[in-house]
């Protein structure tokens, strides 16, 4: 076998890979709910990462005081985290639209720093688990390599979800408005469309996109308060390598991103931290735009 | 860019005004008659960060450029002039196993200072160049990741220490003259360093470049037609900079004796971006008094015992020093919402005068 030529079990090369792959899903999941947002709000969601944590917390939280299980918290937990990001967006962020981009950023940062110093005081620093649910335990042996049905399921799920907003944005009447408004609110509006309930639930999609990506993590890594804050500087190094002109961009980039750190797992592992910065360089030098941005 | 900066009373632009003289004259008096009075430790501690925040400021203030990314500067000229400080030995890799030694021995700590901003120029250097080819939102992106990235080296390179970063720096003897295990000297010494490059920052703010930086700040396609090489001048900027922080990183790692993953960590970049903002972006002297207002609050905060508040029967134990994280937050949230100039911005706006 050609994997035994490089001197790395197939287990081992594989596990990875699949681990990369579910990486590269949360990147995609996120990187396409900043890139919706950014598209209608014109703000960088810095609390992206902490509202992914908050979908962690949801989901704990539901079992543990509700007894509800994983598969409801799938659904009503983006649904409570994106709630709250519409209550942020009435409260704050409709004030900073007419600003330069980097207020967006500030405050987003700010909401960030409060969310995730309120959790740390109360759950430490350590991870509390969060078991996946029944259906879901166990796994399948494929011959080259052990495929547990959870990490499966999250691919699939992530992957569904992401072609999902795609088709929505994209293709159907709802997207063409959106898209619209991206380029000229008040020549939409002129149409008789609410373009700030637009924006409004936009955000509230974005973040619930994050709290989703949060729900699917929290049986993979443990649920912590930090979760979220070292995962959205490599998103945000991703959106610089993808770009945020273009929604298919986001995906491919956020998955192949994923792909390549497991890669680099495998047979380079000193470098695992920092190879998606590393690409992120080069992209810089080759093309400044960004694999799939327009240029600005 | 548009950032809300005070609005600039019609005077010509090369003349000292006098309220930023007055200022100067009360902050510099203020800090001479300080250490009487004042732990000068908290007080060294102030004006290393107070002349980070003021480099910082060079860029956002001046050029509005938000680099998120400055813990780079700060955390690896302060590494770097412990070690140079501490062991002096450099040793570089360059192939797998093979290494240029250059065998120094420890340095004083005037070169140790110096080799750590040579260092931060360095990376100015190379960190500007890159984030100069994005613009706004993605320029800010693009340093975090940056500093990111060098975070995960600082963490992985052996000199650093990793979790326990370099401990017992000795503070050495200055020039080989003034012996900085004096707690006054070490002090002043602090306190030239602070004012001259402070003094430094506001030449460069109004000579004809900082005019140049302040048109691209403004309106960077216009800067462009009027024939500037914006590019060039957004990146000697973004290296000067990154120098100043080098000489606030060294000179915090030799008054600690200190240096830690903290200080390369993003929430340190987070921090910088805090103390500019609260003070007055584009001000000259909001970015100190920022730095000044947060460390006071961290101190504060860190050193207050346990409250325990009693509300309605309910019983709240409050540890101060873990709020700080969300205390922050909700500044920025303020500053963002409430005053976008700051507060030395907010007070040069109501009086009409230059701060």
């Amino acid at each position: 076998m050609i994997f035994d030529l490089l001197g790395v079990p197939p287990q081992a090369l594989f596990g990875q890979l699949l681990l990369g792959l579910i990486n590269g899903s949360f990147y995609a999941l996120l990187s396409l709910g900043l890139a919706v947002i950014f598209g209608m709000l014109n703000i960088i969601n810095f609390a992206h990462g902490a509202q992914y944590m908050l979908g962690a917390f949801c989901a704990y939280f539901l079992l543990q005081f509700a007894g509800i299980n994983y598969w409801l918290a799938l659904i009503i937990a983006p649904i409570v985290v994106g709630a709250f990001g519409i209550v942020l967006e009435r409260l704050f962020l409709k004030h900073l639209y007419k600003l330069d981009h980097l207020y967006g950023l500030l405050l987003t940062f700010g909401i960030a720093l409060i969310l995730e110093g309120i959790f740390r005081r109360y759950f430490g620093s350590s991870g509390i688990p969060y078991s996946p649910p029944q259906l879901l335990t166990g796994g399948y042996n494929l011959g080259f390599m052990y495929l547990p049905k959870y990490r499966a399921w999250v691919v699939i799920c992530s992957l569904t979800v992401c072609l999902l907003t795609w088709f929505m944005i994209e293709k159907t009447r709802l997207g063409a408005y959106l898209r619209a408004a991206t380029e000229n609110p008040t020549l939409v509006r002129a149409f008789g469309i609410n373009v700030p309930r637009m924006i409004t639930l936009t955000y509230g999609f974005g973040v619930g996109l994050a709290a989703l990506a949060g729900v699917m993590a929290a049986p993979i890594y443990n649920v912590s308060p930090q979760m979220g804050a070292s995962l959205i500087i490599v998103v945000f190094a991703v959106v610089v390598i993808g770009g945020m002109g273009s929604i298919m961009g986001a995906i491919v980039t956020g998955f192949s991103l994923g792909i390549i750190e497991g890669l680099t797992k495998v047979f380079f592992p000193q470098a695992s931290n920092t190879v998606i910065f590393v690409i992120m360089v080069i992209v810089l030098l080759t093309r400044p735009a960004g694999l799939f941005g327009r240029t600005t | 860019m548009a950032v809300e900066t005070k609005s600039l009373p019609a005077s010509a632009p090369t003349q000292v005004s006098w309220s930023e003289l007055i200022a100067f004259v009360l902050m510099v008096s203020f800090l001479i008659v300080a250490p009487l009075f004042i732990y000068p430790v908290f007080l060294m501690k102030v004006l290393c960060f107070a002349l980070f925040a003021c480099a910082f400021n060079l860029l956002i203030g001046y050029v509005g450029l938000l680099s998120f990314g400055h813990a780079l500067f700060f955390g690896w000229s302060s590494y770097v002039a412990a070690h140079l400080a501490k062991v002096g030995k450099i040793s570089i890799p360059y192939w797998s196993g093979h290494w240029i030694v250059i065998p120094l021995p420890p340095l004083p700590p005037e070169l140790a200072i110096l080799g750590g901003t040579a260092v931060a120029a360095l990376f100015g250097l190379i960190a500007g160049s890159l984030a100069i080819r994005r613009q706004g939102i993605y320029f800010a992106m693009v340093t975090l990741a940056l500093a990111q990235m060098m975070f995960f080296f600082a963490l992985q390179a052996p000199f650093t220490g990793g979790e326990d970063g370099i401990q017992g720096v000795p503070r050495g003897v200055l020039f080989g003259v003034f012996d900085l295990s004096n707690i006054m000297t070490m002090y002043f010494t602090v306190f030239v360093i602070f004012v001259v490059c402070f003094l430094l920052i506001y030449r460069i703010i109004y000579s004809p470049f900082g005019e140049v930086l302040k048109a691209i700040r403004e309106n960077e396609p216009r800067a462009i037609s009027l024939g500037y090489k914006t590019e060039r001048y957004k990146l000697a900027a973004f290296v000067l900079s990154a120098t100043l922080t080098g000489v606030a990183g060294s000179t915090k790692a030799i008054v600690f004796q200190l240096a830690s993953l903290t200080d390369v960590d993003w929430p340190m970049s987070g921090e910088v971006v805090l103390m500019t903002l609260l003070g007055g972006l584009g001000t000259v002297f909001g970015p100190a008094l920022g730095a000044s207002i947060i460390i006071t609050m961290q101190n504060y905060l860190a050193s207050a015992g346990d409250i325990t508040l009693h509300i309605f029967g309910f019983t709240l134990a409050m540890q101060p020093g873990q709020w700080v994280p969300v205390i922050q937050g909700a500044i920025f949230v303020i500053c963002v919402l409430l005053f976008r100039r700051g507060i030395v911005g907010e007070i040069a706006n109501f009086f009409r005068i230059r701060l």
